[in-house]
C-alpha cells in the first residue's frame, strides 16, 4: 500500500469535512440553528445524514473483520444494526419527535416530571456515548497505523481534534451537511473496490472458493468458528441487543429532532433503512474475499481487512488508489459517528452540568454557545484518555456492549414511557438503575477477564438476553407497586406523544 | 277596519350572518383537551390501534428473523445448502433480509399514517 496516496486521500476527507463545516457555520446564525438546524432539513438529506452518522468504525471495518474471523454468525451484526432502525421506527420514531425532546434526559424529564430521572439519564448518555466513542478512536488509530505505520495515538488524536473543532464551531447544521456527504463517501469507498474486483478484474481465481468445499467450515452458522459456547443463545442475545439498543443511542435521538414533525420522522426512517441495507451488502464480501486473498489477517489484525484487501488483490496503481479511497471512507466513518456522539454528549453536559455552574462562576457573564463549546471539548477528552489506557479491543465487541447497555436502560424507558400510561416515576428510575447496573457489570467482567467458558461466559459476553427483560420487568413490577407515583400529567403527555400534528389539541407544552 | 299589529314583513336577501350560530370548534378535540371520559376513550383507541400495528410488525419480524437461527440449529443441512452458488445462510443474512426489512417499514408507515388520518378526520369532524 502506498502511504502517500492514502495520506492524501485522508487529508482530502479532513479538508472537505472542515470545509463543509465552515460553510454550515456561515449559514447557522441563531442559537436555534446552532443546536437543531432549525428543524428544516428535508427527509432525504436527513436520511443520508442519519445513515452517515450511524455507520461507524464498527460497521465500516468491524463487521468485515468479525465475519472474516468468526464466519456467518457475525452476519447478524449488520442485520441487527439495520433491524434496530425498524424497531425504532415502529416503537418510538413519531412519538419521540412529537415529544419535543431534544435529548433523552429532556424526554425523561417532561414525561416523568422528575429531575432525579433526568440526572440518571444524563449519566447514562455520557456513559453509553463514551463507550461508543472509544472504538471510533481505536479504529482511527488502527487505520492510520495500517496506512502509514504511525503509532495508533496519531490517528486517534487527529479524529479527536477535528471533531471537537467541527462540533464546537459549527454545531448541528454543519454536522448535518457533513454527515450526509460522508454517507455517500462511505458507500462509494466500500463499493468501488468490490465493483472493480468482481466486474472489471477478470482473473481465473475462484473468488467465492472460500465459501465452498472442505475449508468452508467458517462459512457455516453456529459452527463455533469463533470459539464461542452456546452459539444459539449468543445469536439471539446479540440480535436482541442490536434490535433494541439502537433507539437508546444518544446520537440517534438528537438527529431525529431535526425532522419537522412526527410524520417526517417516520418517512425519514424508511429512507434510512434503504440506505443502511444498501451499505451492509458490502462488508461480508470483504470477508469472503479476505479468506482467499488475505488469510493471514484471520489470526492478527482482522479489523484491517477492508483497508488491506484492495492492495492485496489488485496490483499496482489501481490497488493503491482503491486502498486510498477505502482509507478515506474509513476516516469519514470515524469522523461522522464521533461528531454525532460528541454533539449528543456535549448537549447533555452543557445543559445538565455546565451551564448552571458557568452561570454561578461568571455571574451570568457568558454566552450560551460558549458553554456548549466547552462541553464539546470535555466530551472528547474523557474517551481519549480512556483510549490511551485501554488495550486493543475488537471494534464490534465494544460497540456491542454499548448496544446492550442502551437496550437495558433507554429501551424500556422509551417503549414503556410511550405506550404504557400506568408507568410510574419510581418504576422508570428503578428500571434505569437495575438495567444499567446489570449491563455495566457484565461489560466490566468482560473487560476485566471473562469466565473460562460454558454458560457464565456466554451470559456475560452477550448480556442483553437477560439484562433487557430484567429491566422491563423491574419497571413493570415497581410501577404496579407505586401507583401513586404515576406522573400527574401522563394523560397530557400521551396526547402530545400520539396525536397527529394536524389535530389542534392542547399538547401541554409551549410550542417551540 | 284596523290593520293587524303583526310582525312586519321582511324580505330575506342573504343569510343572517350576525345571528348566533352553532360553534364551529370540533368537539372531539375539546373532549380531549378537557380530558373528559369521551376524550380519554378517543386517545385510548388511537394509541391502541397504533400499538396493535406496531406489535403486528414486531411479531411478524420476530417469526421471520427468529426462525432463521432455529432452522440452522434444527436442520444442519441448511447451513451448507447452496442457493444460486452461495450458501443459504449468506444469501438469507447477507442479501435477502434487507428488502424484507424495507418492505416491512413501508407497510408500517402506510398503515400508521392511515390510522392518523382516520383519527384526524374523526375528532375534527364532530
Amino acid at each position: 500500500m502506498s502511504p502517500a496516496i492514502s495520506i492524501g486521500a485522508i487529508g482530502l476527507v479532513v479538508v472537505a469535512t472542515i470545509g463543509i463545516g465552515l460553510f454550515g457555520l456561515r449559514i447557522s446564525r441563531t442559537t436555534s440553528d446552532f443546536y437543531v438546524a432549525s428543524r428544516a432539513i428535508s427527509p432525504r438529506w436527513n436520511a443520508s445524514a442519519i445513515s452517515g452518522e450511524y455507520l461507524s468504525a464498527a460497521s465500516f471495518l468491524g463487521v468485515a473483520g468479525l465475519v472474516l474471523v468468526n464466519g456467518a454468525d457475525m452476519l447478524w451484526f449488520s442485520v441487527g444494526y439495520t433491524v434496530g432502525y425498524l424497531m425504532l421506527l415502529v416503537l418510538v420514531a413519531a412519538p419521540l419527535r412529537r415529544s419535543g425532546a431534544y435529548t433523552l434526559p429532556d424526554f425523561a424529564e417532561t414525561r416523568f416530571e422528575s429531575p432525579a430521572v433526568r440526572r440518571i439519564c444524563s449519566g447514562l448518555v455520557v456513559g453509553i456515548g463514551t463507550l461508543y466513542l472509544l472504538p471510533q478512536l481505536h479504529g482511527a488509530g488502527l487505520a492510520v497505523q495500517t496506512v502509514t505505520g504511525a503509532p495508533p495515538q496519531v490517528g486517534a488524536m487527529v479524529v479527536a481534534v477535528i471533531v471537537v473543532i467541527n462540533v464546537a464551531a459549527g454545531g448541528m447544521r454543519s454536522i448535518t451537511f457533513v454527515q450526509a456527504f460522508q454517507y455517500w463517501l462511505k458507500l462509494t469507498a466500500l463499493a468501488a473496490p468490490i465493483f472493480v474486483i468482481l466486474v472489471v478484474w477478470h482473473q481465473p481465481v475462484g473468488l467465492l472458493d472460500s465459501l465452498h468445499g472442505a475449508a468452508a467450515e467458517w462459512a457455516e452458522p453456529l459452527s463455533r468458528a469463533g470459539g464461542r459456547d452456546h452459539p444459539l443463545y449468543a445469536t439471539y442475545s446479540l440480535l436482541l441487543a442490536l434490535c433494541f439498543g439502537t433507539m437508546g443511542l444518544p446520537h440517534v435521538l438528537v438527529r431525529f429532532y431535526t425532522n419537522p414533525d412526527g410524520r417526517a420522522a417516520r418517512r425519514t426512517t424508511v429512507v434510512v433503512l434503504a440506505l443502511l441495507g444498501l451499505f451492509y451488502l458490502f462488508p461480508p464480501m470483504y470477508a469472503v474475499l479476505g479468506r482467499t486473498f488475505a488469510p493471514d489477517l484471520v489470526n492478527s489484525g482482522a479489523d484491517t481487512v477492508v483497508l488491506e484487501l484492495p492492495g492485496r488483490v489488485l496490483p499496482g496503481t489501481a490497488g493503491d488508489l482503491l486502498g486510498a479511497l477505502v482509507a478515506a471512507g474509513a476516516f469519514a466513518a470515524f469522523l461522522s459517528t464521533s461528531s454525532g456522539l460528541t454533539v449528543a454528549i456535549a448537549g447533555v453536559i452543557d445543559q445538565d452540568l455546565l451551564r448552571s455552574r458557568l452561570h454561578q462562576w461568571t455571574g451570568g457573564d457568558y454566552v450560551a454557545v460558549n458553554s456548549f463549546r466547552i462541553a464539546a471539548l470535555i466530551s472528547m477528552i474523557v474517551p481519549y484518555l480512556a483510549f490511551t489506557v485501554t488495550g486493543s479491543l475488537s471494534l464490534a465487541d465494544t460497540v456491542g456492549l454499548a448496544f446492550a447497555l442502551a437496550a437495558s436502560t433507554f429501551c424500556p424507558l422509551l417503549v414503556l414511557g410511550i405506550w404504557w400510561r400506568r408507568m410510574s416515576t419510581t418504576g422508570a428510575a428503578a428500571g434505569l438503575v437495575v438495567g444499567g447496573i446489570a449491563a455495566s457489570a457484565a461489560a466490566l467482567v468482560n473487560v476485566a477477564g471473562a469466565p473460562q467458558g460454558g454458560w457464565p461466559r456466554a451470559l456475560v459476553g452477550q448480556p442483553a438476553a437477560w439484562t433487557m427483560p430484567l429491566a422491563f420487568l423491574t419497571v413493570i413490577v415497581v410501577s404496579k407497586l407505586t401507583p401513586d407515583r404515576i406522573p400527574a400529567g401522563t394523560a397530557r403527555s400521551m396526547v402530545r406523544l400520539h396525536t397527529p400534528e394536524a389535530v389542534d389539541v392542547d399538547r401541554g407544552l409551549p410550542s417551540r | 277596519m284596523s290593520t293587524p299589529e303583526g310582525p312586519r314583513r321582511v324580505r330575506v336577501t342573504s343569510p343572517r350572518t350576525s345571528a348566533a350560530r352553532r360553534p364551529l370548534i370540533p368537539t372531539g378535540t375539546r373532549e380531549i383537551d378537557e380530558q373528559t371520559r369521551l376524550g380519554e376513550v378517543y386517545m385510548q383507541s388511537l394509541i391502541q390501534s397504533q400499538l396493535r400495528l406496531t406489535l403486528a410488525v414486531i411479531g411478524g419480524l420476530l417469526v421471520v428473523l427468529g426462525s432463521i437461527p432455529l432452522l440452522f440449529w434444527l436442520v444442519p443441512a441448511t447451513r451448507t445448502l447452496s442457493v444460486l452458488g452461495l450458501p443459504l445462510p449468506w444469501v438469507l443474512l447477507g442479501i435477502a433480509i434487507y428488502p424484507v426489512v424495507y418492505g416491512a417499514a413501508r407497510i408500517y408507515v402506510r398503515n400508521a399514517e392511515r390510522i392518523e388520518a382516520e383519527f384526524t378526520e374523526f375528532v375534527g369532524r364532530q
